[in-house]
C-alpha cells in the first residue's frame, strides 16, 4: 500500500516535472515569436531609412558622414561580443558558474563598449551640426541606429539581472537556464540586425558618393 | 516666489489651468467623465466592495475574469462612441446653408476622429480580445493561458490606452486629424495641440498591449491544446483566432513604428513626414496602412470564427467544408498584407502599382466567398434554428455582402478615384464592420453569455433589439452610400443647402435613433434578464453545443478542466455526448496562477510615460519608464508565481460543481 502511494506520488512529481520542460517550452517558443516581431519593427525602420536615405535636404550625405574603420571598429566589437555571450551559454550548460559569470562580464564590457562608441559617433555628428533635425535622412539613421542602440542597452539591464539572478539560484535551476538561452537568442538577434545595418546603412550609405 | 512658480510650472512642462474644457458641451462630457468614476468609487465604499474588486479583479491572472474586464470596457467606450456618432450626425442633419449646426468646426473634427479611434482599438478590438480570453482556453481544452501574467498586462495596457484618451477630454483637447491622423496636417506646424500627442500614445500602448495579447494566444492554440486535438481537429473558432493572432503579430509592429515616427517629428523636430526638411510623409500613409489593412482582418477573422460556431450548432450539423474554411483563413492571412495601397490608389502611385493592388483586392474577396458559401451550405437541410444569435448571423450574410460588393467596385483603381474619401466609402467600411465585426460580438455574447452566468439572456427583447439595430443600421448608410454619388465628402461639417443633401442626412439621423433604441433593447434585455435569471436556468449545455466548453460547468472553474478531456474528432464535445462516456480517472493536482498586482503597476507606469509625452513632463517620462523596468525586474525575481491545488481540493470542487448543475 505505501509502495504504492510512494509511487504515486512520485508519478505525480514526474508529471508536474514535464509540466514544466512544456511550460520552459512555451516560453522559447514564445520568445521567438516577439523576436519575429521585433523583426518586422526593424523592418519597417530599415525600408523608412531605404526611402529617405537620399533625402539630405543640403545636410551631408552618408558618404560624407560615415568614418568606415570606426563602424568597423563597433562591428567587430559587438560581433566578439556575440561570440562571448555564446561561450556563456555553453558554460552554463556545462553548469560552470565562475566561466558563466565571467563570460558573461566579459559580454557585458563589450557591450558597454559598442554603445560607448556608438554614443561618441553621435555625439559627433551632432556637434559637427548634424542632428536629427539636419534631414529627413539623418532623422531615419539616428532612429533606426538609435533603436538598435536602445535594444542594446536593454539586453545589459537584462545582462546584468541575469547576473545577479545566476548568483542567487546557481545554474542547476532549469528557469535559470531557460533564461540564459532567452537572452543568447535576443543578443544574437541584435547582432544580425546589426549586420543588416552595418550593410545598408554604413556600407551602402558610403558606395553612394 | 516668480522663481518658485517657475520651477513649478517647468515640473508641469506644457500643463496649466488654461488647459481645462471651457466650452459647454466640452465641460458636460468632461464632467460625466469625472462623474461616472466618482459614482463607482462611493458605491463601492458604501457596499465596502474595494477588496473585493481588488482580490477578485484588479489582481486577477484568471483569463476568463480578463475576459470579462475587456468586454466592460469595450461597451463603456462603445457608449462613448455612440455619443460621438449622435452629435456627428445631429451636426450633419442641422448645418446646412445658413445654420451652422451644434458645434464649431473644430471640436466637430475632433468628435469624429474620437469616434473611428475609438471603436477601432477601444470597442471591437476590447469585444474581440474579450470573447478570445473567454473561448479559446476552454475549445482547446486548456487549463490556462501559455502566458497568464503578459496576458493580464496586455489588459491593462489596452486600459492605459482607453484612460488616456478619455483624460484628453478634461486636459487639453484631442485629435482632429481623422482616425488616422495623416501627416503633414497631423505635424506640429498643422496641429499645435496636444491633440494629436493624445492620439499616438493612447494608441502605442494599447496596441503594444496588443501585441502581448497576440503572442500570448499564438502560443496558446499551438502549444496548449490538450492531447488528441489536432491542428485540423480545432474548432474554427480558434483556428480564426490563431489567424487573427498571426496578423496581430506582424501587423503591429509597423503601428508602432509609425506611431513613433509621428511623434519623434512632434516632439524632437525630426523629419520623417513633415512638408519640408527633407520628409516623406506618403510613407507614413504607407506605413499606416500596412498596419492598418490587416487591422480589419484581425477583427473581422475572428468574428468569422464566432459566426461559424454559431451556424454549425444553430443549424444542428457539421460546419460544411471544415477544410476549405482553414484554407480560405489563412489565404485571407496572407492576402490581407498585400492588399493596403487601396486606400490610396490617389497617391499616384503609377497604373500598374495601382492595377496590382486592384487585383489583389478583388482576388481577396474570393476565400471571403468560400466562407459565405460554406456558412450557407452549413444552414442547407440543416434543423435551423431561429434565435438572436442566428439572426445576427443572417442581417450579417445580407449587409456583409452589399459592402463588400461596393468594397469590389471600389477596388476599380480609376473608380477609386471618384469613391476616394467620399461618404460611400464611408457607407462600404461602416456595414463591413458593424456587421462584419460588431454584429458577430453581439451574436457571440448572446451565444457564450449562459456558459460564464448560467442563464440565458432574454429572447424577446433580444429579437427587439436585433430589428431595431438593422432597420437603423440600414437608415444611417444606405444613404450615405447614395450622398457618397452625390460627391458628398467624408468629415464635412457644414454644406451649402443647393446641394439638396439635407433629407437624405435627416434619414442617416433617424437611423441612428433607431440604434440608440436597439442599444436601449440590449441594456433593457440584460436587466430583465438578471432580474429574471430564475426562469431560465440554463445547465452547462443550453444550446446543444459541440465544442469542448459546453462540456464545463457553469461558470468553469479557475481551472477550467478538472480532467483534461480526450479528443480524437472535430466537435469534440458533440462526439463525447453521442457516445455517452462517463470519465473516472483520477484527479490530479492543478497549478495556479497567483494574483498579482504588478500587471496592473507596469500599465500604471506606461500611462505616467504617455501622459509625460503628451505635456513634456519629462521628470515623469524618466519615472513612468524605471516603474515599468523595476517592476518586470521585481516581478521576474518572483520564485512563487503559480501555486498548487491538490487533487484532493480539485476532486471536491469538481464534485460540488456537478451537484449545482444537476439541480439546474
Amino acid at each position: 500500500m505505501s509502495s504504492l502511494q510512494v509511487s504515486n506520488s512520485a508519478l505525480a512529481k514526474s508529471r508536474r516535472q514535464i509540466e514544466q520542460s512544456e511550460k520552459e517550452g512555451n516560453a522559447l517558443f514564445g520568445f521567438w515569436v516577439y523576436l519575429m516581431s521585433d523583426c518586422v519593427l526593424f523592418a519597417s525602420l530599415f525600408a523608412t531609412f531605404v526611402v529617405l536615405r537620399n533625402n539630405t535636404f543640403g545636410g551631408p550625405s552618408g558618404a560624407q558622414l560615415f568614418n568606415l574603420p570606426y563602424v568597423l571598429l563597433e562591428t567587430i566589437v559587438l560581433l566578439t561580443s556575440s561570440f562571448t555571450n555564446g561561450l556563456a551559454l555553453l558554460s552554463a550548460q556545462r553548469r560552470k558558474l565562475q566561466q558563466t559569470l565571467v563570460w558573461l562580464g566579459v559580454t557585458f564590457a563589450l557591450g558597454v563598449t559598442f554603445l560607448t562608441l556608438e554614443i561618441s559617433e553621435f555625439h559627433k555628428f551632432a556637434l559637427l551640426g548634424d542632428s536629427w533635425h539636419r534631414s529627413g535622412f539623418l532623422s531615419a539613421y539616428y532612429t533606426l541606429v538609435g533603436t538598435h542602440g536602445a535594444h542594446i542597452t536593454i539586453g545589459l539591464i537584462w545582462m546584468a539581472v541575469m547576473a545577479v539572478y545566476i548568483v542567487k539560484r546557481g545554474l542547476n535551476n532549469p528557469l535559470v537556464l531557460k533564461r540564459i538561452r532567452m537572452l543568447s537568442l535576443f543578443w544574437h538577434f541584435l547582432d544580425v540586425v546589426w549586420i543588416f545595418i552595418f550593410t545598408i546603412v554604413y556600407l551602402f550609405g558610403a558606395l553612394h558618393a | 516666489m516668480r522663481a518658485g512658480y517657475l520651477i513649478f510650472s517647468g515640473l508641469l512642462g506644457k500643463l496649466s489651468l488654461k488647459q481645462l474644457p471651457h466650452d459647454p458641451l466640452t465641460i458636460f462630457g468632461a464632467s460625466l467623465m469625472v462623474a461616472v468614476p466618482i459614482v463607482i468609487a462611493i458605491i463601492l465604499t458604501l457596499t465596502k466592495r474595494w477588496k473585493w474588486l481588488y482580490r477578485e479583479w484588479l489582481t486577477t491572472q484568471d483569463h476568463k475574469k480578463i475576459g470579462m474586464m475587456y468586454i466592460i470596457v469595450a461597451v463603456a467606450m462603445g457608449l462613448r462612441g455612440l455619443s460621438d456618432v449622435i452629435l456627428i450626425r445631429a451636426q450633419q442633419s442641422l448645418a446646412s446653408g445658413n445654420s451652422h449646426g451644434i458645434l464649431s468646426s473644430s471640436h466637430f473634427q475632433q468628435i469624429v476622429s474620437a469616434h473611428g479611434t475609438i471603436m477601432i482599438f477601444f470597442v471591437a478590438m476590447g469585444l474581440m480580445f474579450g470573447i478570445i480570453n473567454l473561448i479559446v482556453p476552454l475549445q482547446i481544452g486548456s487549463r490556462d493561458v501559455a502566458f497568464p501574467f503578459l496576458n493580464a498586462t496586455g489588459f491593462w495596457l489596452f486600459f492605459s490606452g482607453m484612460v488616456l484618451v478619455n483624460v484628453s477630454l478634461l486636459i487639453g483637447d484631442f485629435s482632429a486629424t481623422g482616425w488616422l491622423a495623416y501627416p503633414p496636417l497631423s505635424e506640429l506646424k498643422y496641429s499645435p495641440t496636444v491633440g494629436v500627442d493624445y492620439w499616438i500614445w493612447s494608441l502605442e500602448i494599447a496596441g503594444i498591449g496588443s501585441l502581448m495579447a497576440g503572442i500570448n494566444f499564438i502560443v496558446t492554440i499551438l502549444k496548449n491544446r490538450v492531447k488528441g486535438m489536432k491542428l485540423m481537429l480545432m474548432p474554427l473558432f480558434s483556428w480564426s483566432v490563431l489567424g487573427s493572432m498571426s496578423l496581430v503579430v506582424f501587423a503591429f509592429p509597423i503601428l508602432t513604428v509609425a506611431l513613433t515616427l509621428l511623434a519623434l517629428d512632434r516632439t524632437f523636430g525630426m523629419h520623417f513626414f513633415t512638408a519640408g526638411g527633407g520628409g516623406n510623409m506618403m510613407m507614413y500613409v504607407n506605413l499606416i496602412w500596412a498596419w492598418g489593412h490587416p487591422e480589419v482582418y484581425i477583427l473581422v477573422l475572428s468574428a468569422f470564427g464566432v459566426y461559424s460556431e454559431i451556424v454549425s450548432v444553430f443549424s444542428r450539423k457539421r460546419l460544411f467544408g471544415y477544410s476549405s474554411m482553414v484554407y480560405a483563413i489563412w489565404a485571407i492571412v496572407v492576402l490581407s498584407f498585400i492588399v493596403w495601397l487601396h486606400h490610396f490608389f490617389t497617391m499616384g502611385a503609377g497604373s500598374d502599382v495601382n492595377a496590382f493592388f486592384g487585383i489583389m483586392t478583388m482576388i481577396i474577396a474570393v476565400p471571403t466567398g468560400v466562407k459565405l458559401f460554406n456558412w450557407l451550405f452549413t444552414m442547407y437541410r440543416g434543423k435551423l434554428s431561429l434565435k438572436t444569435p442566428m439572426l445576427w448571423f443572417i442581417a450579417f450574410v445580407v449587409v456583409f455582402t452589399i459592402g463588400g460588393m461596393a468594397g469590389v467596385i471600389m477596388a476599380v483603381p480609376p473608380l477609386d478615384f471618384q469613391f476616394h474619401n467620399s461618404l460611400f466609402l464611408v457607407a462600404h467600411f461602416h456595414m463591413m464592420i458593424v456587421s462584419g465585426v460588431l454584429f458577430g460580438y453581439f451574436a457571440a455574447i448572446t451565444y457564450w453569455f449562459p456558459k460564464f452566468f448560467g442563464f440565458k439572456l432574454n429572447e424577446r427583447l433580444g429579437k427587439y433589439a436585433f430589428w431595431s439595430w438593422l432597420i437603423g443600421f440600414l437608415l444611417a448608410f444606405v444613404p450615405l452610400y447614395i450622398l457618397g454619388f452625390m460627391g458628398a465628402t467624408r468629415r464635412l461639417d457644414h454644406y451649402s443647402a443647393s446641394l439638396g443633401w439635407q433629407p437624405l442626412f435627416i434619414v442617416a439621423a433617424v437611423g441612428v435613433g433607431f440604434i440608440i433604441l436597439g442599444v436601449t433593447f440590449q441594456f433593457l434585455q440584460l436587466i430583465v434578464s438578471i432580474w429574471q435569471r430564475n426562469r431560465e436556468l440554463s445547465g452547462r449545455d443550453p444550446w446543444s453545443g459541440r465544442t469542448l466548453e459546453w462540456s464545463l460547468p457553469t461558470p468553469p472553474p479557475i481551472y477550467n478542466f478538472a480532467r483534461l478531456p480526450e479528443v480524437s474528432t472535430r466537435d469534440a464535445f458533440w462526439a463525447a455526448k453521442v457516445a455517452g462516456l462517463s470519465d473516472d480517472r483520477p484527479y490530479q493536482a492543478i497549478e495556479i496562477p497567483r494574483n498579482t498586482p504588478l500587471a496592473m503597476v507596469i500599465a500604471a507606469g506606461a500611462f505616467c510615460f504617455g501622459f509625460a509625452f503628451v505635456w513634456h513632463i519629462w521628470w515623469l517620462a524618466v519615472l513612468g519608464l524605471l516603474i515599468v523596468i523595476v517592476t518586470i525586474i521585481y516581478r521576474s525575481m518572483d520564485e512563487h508565481p503559480t501555486y498548487l491545488l491538490s487533487a484532493r481540493e480539485v476532486e471536491l470542487l469538481d464534485k460540488s460543481k456537478f451537484a449545482k448543475d444537476a439541480v439546474s
